[in-house]
């Protein structure tokens, strides 16, 4: 069977075709595995929640009961609104997070495209999801999303600078901005000599793995830094106004970026779909490369999903002090260390 | 190869196409936000027909400093000071400006037509080859080093400068 799937070469249309099927089934059920698992599973049995855990056998048709619920809601618009601009800003945020899952490797060929520059790729588009934030929080004529969109806004840029910096060690380490090179990077070279294990970059890159987690909880505004969309003092923020369909777009989108992401850092940090005791040129890679790799990212999104149910939320001046004084200086200091000591060494 | 071709012209006339349609939306739309929001997508056509032309790099930077960045800026700008949906009546400019605009458009539209119709000749479209991302770094950091360097120090002045006017104290 592996044979068969490295063998197989379709023309360049059907290829295609193909390529933008999978990544359209794809996105949709990353997000429902991690809302399954983390939202509805490990939250319910972390904050005792019923509902999850009592809805169908061992509370498995909760997804259905809400996934109905948001199909069934009737699809309104305030009054003021700028129906346009409002019904498209979803879309944005989505197409967004569509194209993140283009660059993203699930073994040497099973990528959808494999760029050279695969980090910058996915670290541009990520910044594009602002666009459609601002848009829902203008065209919704409400106080209350305005105020939301102006905090994201500020949020995602401040803490898309951290992310950025804190990758770059990683690609000092690696020599290559190429996701696929950086798993292969990882996977043929050795700590001192010593090749059992590969070597998986969050090793040396302790200080950019938790600079970048911390970052990509800031870009999908999930709590402590979820100031955007605080319930408590503007409602929901930019998703005030949205309902049924339009609202799920969000949600969904939400959720498959947060696995995009964590599948970003299973790959700079973790070894991504490569396993250290077999050679990357393996065609068993057609088949095992996406289990490694979903493995890895279910272990990244449990510690992104175990601080958003674990900590409360940052004052706004707190976050943007967190991002300005904290995480940048840190990973300027992670990169002129990572960069004296490839040169030293 | 020859699919591959034909794809690259077919997208290449639909982003055009789009990329027109929003440039002109973009002087005419009557709200200041549509109008930067029709910029977008003339931006976003600019990066997807590098990566037609085979430059990735430049594409995705193009996405990265003004999708990501400038268009943010704008956007942000924009709803702090006049956050108001629907039409906005003195946001045109008189006659004259407009005839100058056109002006200055169409000259630029000669001088452009000229360089590129000059400067590629014969060249085909399809004889492009790939620019690897590694090596247009390789040239930033040997061969232009210094206008890199001298680029990034005026840049720091330029950030400095910024800091020091927006300071009140």
């Amino acid at each position: 069977m592996t044979l068969l799937l490295a063998s197989f070469a379709p023309p360049y249309w059907l290829s295609t075709l193909i390529k933008v099927l999978v990544v359209s089934a794809v996105v949709p059920t990353t997000a429902l595995i991690l809302g399954m698992v983390f939202l509805f599973k490990i939250m319910s049995w972390m904050q005792s929640r019923l509902g999850p855990q009592e809805a169908g056998p061992r509370g498995t048709l909760q997804l259905l009961a809400d996934g109905v619920k948001f199909l069934q809601k009737e699809d309104i618009a305030p009054n003021g609104a700028d129906l346009w601009v409002f019904k498209v800003a979803p879309l944005v945020v989505l197409m967004s997070t569509l194209l993140l899952y283009v660059a993203l490797p699930a073994s040497m060929h099973l990528v959808v495209a494999d760029l050279d520059v695969g980090v910058f790729f996915v670290l541009a588009i990520s910044s594009l999801s602002v666009i459609g934030v601002l848009m829902a929080g203008w065209s919704s004529a409400s106080k209350y999303s305005l105020m939301g969109a102006l905090r994201a806004a500020g949020q995602l840029i401040a803490y898309e600078l951290p992310m950025v910096l804190a990758v770059i060690g990683v690609v000092i380490q690696a020599g290559t901005m190429s996701l696929n090179g950086i798993v292969v990077a990882q996977n043929e070279s050795a700590i001192f000599g010593w090749s059992g294990i590969g070597y998986p970059y969050i090793l040396t890159q302790f200080l950019g793995f938790f600079i970048f987690i911390a970052a990509v909880q800031a870009e999908l505004t999930q709590p402590p830094f979820d100031m955007p969309v605080a319930e408590s003092e503007i409602v929901s923020g930019y998703q005030v106004e949205y309902t049924g369909f339009r609202f799920l777009i969000f949600f969904l989108a939400e959720f498959a970026t947060a696995f995009a992401f964590a599948a970003i850092a299973a790959v700079l940090f973790l070894g991504g779909w490569a396993v250290p005791w077999l050679p990357v040129s393996s065609d068993w890679y057609y088949v095992l490369g996406p289990i490694v790799l979903f493995a890895k990212v279910m272990i990244v999104a449990f510690i992104i999903f175990w601080v958003r149910f674990t900590y409360p939320r940052f004052r706004e001046d707190q976050l943007q002090s967190l991002a300005w004084k904290v995480l940048i200086p840190l990973a300027l200091v992670n990169i002129v260390v990572t960069a004296v000591l490839k040169v030293v060494l | 190869m020859l699919a591959l071709l034909v794809a690259q012209n077919i997208a290449f006339y639909i982003i055009a196409a789009l990329m027109v349609v929003g440039a002109i939306r973009v002087v005419t739309t009557k709200n200041v936000m549509h109008a930067a929001l029709w910029l977008v997508l003339v931006l976003s056509g600019a990066a997807a027909q590098y990566i037609l032309l085979a430059a990735e790099f430049v594409a995705i930077t193009q996405v990265l400093v003004y999708l990501g960045a400038i268009i943010v800026l704008f956007l942000f700008g924009i709803m702090l000071t006049r956050a108001k949906t629907g039409n906005d009546d003195d946001l045109d400019n008189k006659k004259s400006a407009k005839f100058i605009g056109a002006g200055i458009g169409v000259l630029l539209l000669g001088l452009m037509s000229f360089s590129l119709i000059d400067g590629f000749k014969d060249t085909e479209f399809g004889d492009l080859t790939v620019q690897r991302t590694a090596e247009v770094s390789d040239s930033i950091f040997s061969t232009y080093l210094l206008p890199f360097e001298v680029l990034s120090v005026l840049l720091l002045a330029a950030l400095i400068g910024a800091i020091v006017i927006a300071r009140r104290d």
